[in-house]
């Protein structure tokens, strides 16, 4: 079951929203698909994003996988701490394995993502599918 | 497998200071020559001081630790592990070769020294040619995905002449990897088409994304699941349709040798692997060779200089050609390569290169045909030059393919090629080549037939694997997380 | 028919176990109007006259000639050792080490030959290997760019001008903005450098020993560049870092060079040797293999592939590039040759060069009406002349009594027509050299 504060792409980023700030992470699910992650290629702190656009990258030693944007908006903060040690986005995904947080330019972007039931419905139709 | 089990040390951690292999020349004019004392190095760099016995050793232990096509059978699916010729071996080192420098052709005059060299590169490209039905070959491309970056570019050189506006190339999802890489560094926008559940590129889903703004769609055929694509003309009549051209991955194309030419399925532009289909050795990870074959309107884009025969006999290189890219390498490709193909095309010629598709074919179909007693096959009628497997059976015992890869190489086999394709699950793609014989195939189903039994009845066992290796399964998680990519002084 | 094992037999036995009666049945996939008639191919021949052959053709080569060609590709002399040992079909009969625990060998020898890349350049991190060292310039590039986010990239115009025609033909596509600098004298010109400098500047490339030869420190280079939030790239000769200080040293962030010298034969071109250095903090955006150290379970030491999510195997369009197999066999080589010279031997032998070289500049300044084309400058083992005549006009007299003089800078620089270009490795003698200046001076008379 998914974090029910939080809400979700189909990427399978999460999204913490509080007023302006969102801070992004990949999901349980994600993080287990990747493996152990050895490196999480941040992005710059004052990067302008699109909604949808690539922000960055995460990196186990057999994947890789670009983490996106849910809103347009300003990288506020990245998470330093995952440059030492990455293997937090596997054992804290929702928590201190956030990736970065960005200035919204329009929060009601936001509005089209999954809540947490919809995300969990959207997981069991894609692994039903495959 | 014969592995040395004492561990390894380094290279350097094997110096002893003071120690000397080589002796240099002496000094045999008059004066030392002292340059300005700030522009050279404060010590020197820290090699190692060995004996030649010592290293003589150190690399022998080495190559005992690897495993090559000489070692036993490779079957490493899309990579044609075949024999590799030892007469090719002894052309490449011949001194009128490998003495020859490469810019003796540019002095005035220097085209006349070289006239044995222009003539293997000519012969070569007509060769190539005639096996692929094409207009024209450059050999300059360093390697199978330089060949690729080539050909996009003269994807770009053709619809910049053309007048034409396209930045989009379409590639199966079932293509190797380099293609996309390739297109994309290129210039090119990249489009994944989705495959049918065999691979093969679906006619509906290309129609769906072909438009003014396609340059061009790259196929591997057979394809990355060993099977040929029937629809393959249809899908260049389509592309072509909106001036596309068509680009074929060469790696597959020991399967076609002399049955049908990729110039005559539709395809403008195609790259050959001379170190897979045309037995040059891998050298375990290079040097390659990716020549580059267009059909007649592409010519003019190849690469700078082409070889001209003359009718005298003789052969100049022509470096005025406006249409060219340019320059993709600094001369006229890995000579040395080229040479153990071309002598490999010498030894086989037109009767042996049909054999070589026909043998390659029959013994994978014999091995998949083996095999489906204890493994899934992606397939289930023919295939041509290889065919995937799939572990997905003994997934139920929580066995996977990395394990049979492992369990492999402790029987004395180079395991194949897994996790590739993507489209199919715990994939093991096997390529068993011509060059292997009935014996060794049987050996190998048995011994693929005996771990498929032991991953019901001790998958703890095949979890182990390898064991009769000088390391076992290597932590590759640290490895990322903290590299460790050079010895600290 | 000879590699191919099975007999007529083995086939017939094969086939049944296929229910098949013959080989054509397995291609029935193929449509019939898509099939080919027999090739226009020779016949095969068997080994013995395939060998006269490729030896007749060999033989229309013309060998023995005294040569003085360098221009970025040397004669060097290369050990029984290393043609021996990476003769072990171990190591050239295997593929990419996909397999770590059935490629120790290859992995090993990588892991060895990164680091002897990294201590000959004075850099942190190098990579298994690239084609040649074109295109290790043109990967040096596009690596900086990605570092940097920018796209605007200034060439010194003493950079091979082959590697400059390369580095040109893979850019025509792409939205790079390529300057290109003129030398001044001899040396990369700091005020054009220091002028096309900007904000987008992801890098300057340059050479050292530049292609006329001239060593070009450019440690004022590189703090004009960082400066700006650029790198530096440079592109060098592995010979001379036996006596030259490293590109490390300079402040160069990425070097790379042709690998040629260290124990590949000149071979008309190929097969070459791409290498690449640079710092740690860049590793994750180099191009190509990379091999890692690592342990097993019992806690041995041993080598992998790693970093390979750069790779385009995983990251497929994203890649950071498209390279694949790389130059594994010649790598080796270079590690073997540098083995074999040894931490005393390498230093000995650029120290040869140099000293050859230099008697060859006093013996050909001897003759009259040579000069030196940029003087005052310091040289390796490669240097420019300037003659009373075009170039070309006495290359081929030279040629004619076994010399290869050197490459007529005229076809790359038309104002340069009276120019030749040399190098002197240690296999050139005194009396080679002597022979040199003589037939010279008979030519010019």
């Amino acid at each position: 079951m998914s974090p029910k504060d939080l809400r979700y792409t189909e990427q399978h980023e999460w999204v913490r929203v509080e007023g302006n700030a969102a801070t992004v992470g990949i999901t349980d699910h994600a993080q287990q698909a990747l493996g152990d992650i050895t490196f999480v290629e941040l992005p710059d702190t004052g990067q302008q994003v699109e909604a949808g656009g690539e922000v960055c990258a995460i990196e186990s030693a057999k994947a890789a996988s670009s983490i996106y944007a849910p809103a347009a908006g300003k990288v506020a903060e990245a998470n330093s701490a995952l440059e030492d040690d990455p293997s937090t986005v596997n054992t804290d995904p929702y928590g201190d394995g956030w990736v970065y947080k960005l200035e919204l330019s329009d929060p009601s972007q936001l509005e089209t993502l999954m809540d947490a039931e919809a995300y969990d419905a959207f997981l069991e139709k894609d692994q039903g599918g495959s | 497998m014969a592995f040395q089990d004492k561990p390894m040390t380094l290279i350097f951690e094997k110096s002893v200071p003071g120690r000397r292999a080589t002796r240099n020349v002496d000094r045999d004019v008059e004066t030392p020559f002292t340059i300005r004392e700030d522009l050279l190095r404060d010590a020197p760099a820290e090699l190692p001081e060995l004996s030649e016995l010592d290293i003589a050793r150190h690399f022998t232990e080495l190559s005992r630790r690897n495993f090559g096509v000489d070692t036993g059978f490779y079957p490493l699916g899309s990579c044609t592990m075949k024999y590799n010729p030892k007469v090719c071996e002894q052309a490449a080192v011949m001194p009128g070769f490998a003495d020859l420098h490469p810019l003796l052709p540019q002095l005035p005059g220097g085209e006349m020294l070289v006239q044995g060299a222009l003539a293997v590169l000519h012969e070569m490209d007509l060769m190539l040619r005639a096996i692929c039905g094409m207009g024209g070959f450059t050999l300059q491309p360093l390697a199978g995905a330089h060949g690729e970056l080539t050909g996009a570019m003269i994807i770009a050189a053709y619809h910049r002449d053309r007048g034409n506006a396209k930045d989009v190339i379409l590639i199966p999802d079932s293509a190797h990897g380099t293609n996309p890489a390739s297109a994309a560094i290129a210039g090119y926008d990249v489009k994944t088409i989705p495959s049918d559940p065999h691979g093969l590129m679906d006619v509906d889903a290309l129609r769906e994304h072909l438009d003014d703004k396609v340059a061009g769609v790259m196929l591997t055929c057979p394809n990355t699941l060993g099977l040929f694509n029937p629809r393959v003309k249809d899908i260049a009549d389509l592309v072509h349709g909106v001036d596309g051209l068509m680009y074929y991955d060469g790696a597959n194309l020991n399967a076609l040798l002399g049955r049908c030419r990729p110039g005559d399925l539709g395809f403008d532009i195609v790259h050959l692997n001379l170190h897979k289909t045309f037995a040059a050795p891998h050298g375990g990870g290079g040097p390659g060779a990716g020549p580059v074959g267009v059909v007649e309107r592409l010519v003019d884009f190849l690469p700078t200089s082409v070889v001209v025969a003359h009718d005298d006999g003789t052969y100049t290189l022509d470096y005025d050609r406006p249409k060219s890219i340019g320059y993709v390498a600094p001369f006229y490709g890995n000579f040395g390569v080229i040479l153990k193909a071309y002598t490999y095309l010498l030894s086989v010629g037109r009767d042996g290169l049909a054999a070589v598709a026909d043998n390659a074919v029959l013994n994978a179909n014999y091995v998949a045909a083996k095999l489906r007693e204890h493994y899934d096959v992606a397939v289930d009628g023919l295939c041509m030059h290889e065919f995937v497997a799939s572990a997905s059976r003994q997934a139920a015992h929580g066995v996977r393919a990395i394990d049979v890869a492992k369990a492999l190489i402790d029987r004395g086999y180079h395991p194949p090629t897994v996790y590739f394709p993507l489209i199919v699950d715990e994939a093991m793609m096997i390529e068993p080549t011509e060059t292997e014989g009935k014996e060794t195939l049987d050996a190998f189903v048995a011994a693929m037939g005996e771990i498929a039994e032991l991953a019901k009845s001790d998958p703890e066992a095949l979890h182990a694997a390898p064991t009769d290796t000088p390391v076992g399964r290597l932590d590759e998680t640290t490895a990322n997380r903290k590299p460790d990519v050079a010895a600290p002084c | 028919m000879p590699y191919i094992a099975n007999t007529d037999e083995q086939r017939r036995q094969m086939l049944a176990t296929l229910g098949l009666d013959s080989v054509d049945e397995l291609f029935a996939d193929v449509p019939p109007e898509l099939r080919c008639g027999e090739l226009d191919l020779p016949a095969g021949h068997p080994e013995q006259e395939v060998g006269q052959q490729v030896a007749r053709l060999a033989r229309h080569n013309t060998a023995g000639l005294v040569s003085f060609l360098g221009g970025g590709f040397y004669d060097h002399f290369i050990p029984a050792a290393v043609d021996a040992l990476a003769s072990r079909s171990e190591f050239y009969t295997a593929y990419t080490p996909y397999q770590p625990e059935a490629s120790q060998g290859t992995l090993q020898a990588i892991y060895e030959y990164q680091t002897a890349i990294c201590r000959l350049t004075g850099l942190e991190v190098a990579n298994a290997s690239l084609y040649d060292g074109g295109t290790a310039v043109y990967e040096a590039m596009m690596m900086a760019l990605r570092v940097t986010r920018r796209n605007r990239v200034i060439v010194d115009e003493a950079l091979s001008p082959i590697y400059r025609k390369m580095v040109r033909s893979y850019t025509r596509n792409l939205g790079i903005e390529l300057v290109e600098t003129p030398s001044r004298a001899g040396l990369a010109d700091r005020d054009a450098i220091a002028e096309a400098i900007d904000d987008k500047t992801a890098a300057v490339i340059v050479q050292n020993p530049n292609f006329f030869g001239c060593i070009d420190d450019a440690s004022d280079l590189a703090e004009m560049i960082h400066d700006a939030g650029g790198l530096l790239v440079a592109s060098v000769y592995p010979i001379s870092l036996g006596l030259l200080k490293p590109p490390g040293e300079m402040g160069v962030d990425i070097a790379v060079g042709e690998g040629q010298s260290l124990g590949l034969p000149l071979s008309f071109g190929g097969p070459y040797l791409g290498f690449m250095a640079a710092r740690k903090k860049h590793m994750r955006k180099m191009p190509g293999r990379i091999v890692g150290r690592t342990t097993d379970a019992q806690g041995r030491d041993g080598f992998v592939l790693t970093l390979q999510a750069r790779e385009q195997h995983i990251r497929r369009e994203k890649a950071t590039s498209n390279i694949c197999t790389n130059q594994g066999l010649c790598a080796l080589r270079a590690l073997m040759y540098l083995s074999m010279l040894g931490k005393a031997g390498l230093p000995e032998l650029a120290q040869r060069c140099a000293d050859k070289a230099d008697y060859a500049r006093r013996r050909l300044l001897d003759v009259p009406g040579v000069t030196m084309r940029f003087p005052n400058r310091w040289y390796f083992n490669e240097f420019v002349l300037n003659l009373p005549v075009a170039a070309d006009k006495v290359i081929r007299g030279l040629f004619q009594r076994g010399l290869a003089a050197g490459f007529p800078l005229g076809r790359y620089w038309p104002e340069m027509n009276n120019s030749l270009l040399l190098a002197v490795t240690e296999k050139r003698t005194k009396e080679d050299i002597d022979f040199l200046a003589h037939t010279l001076d008979v030519i010019l008379r």
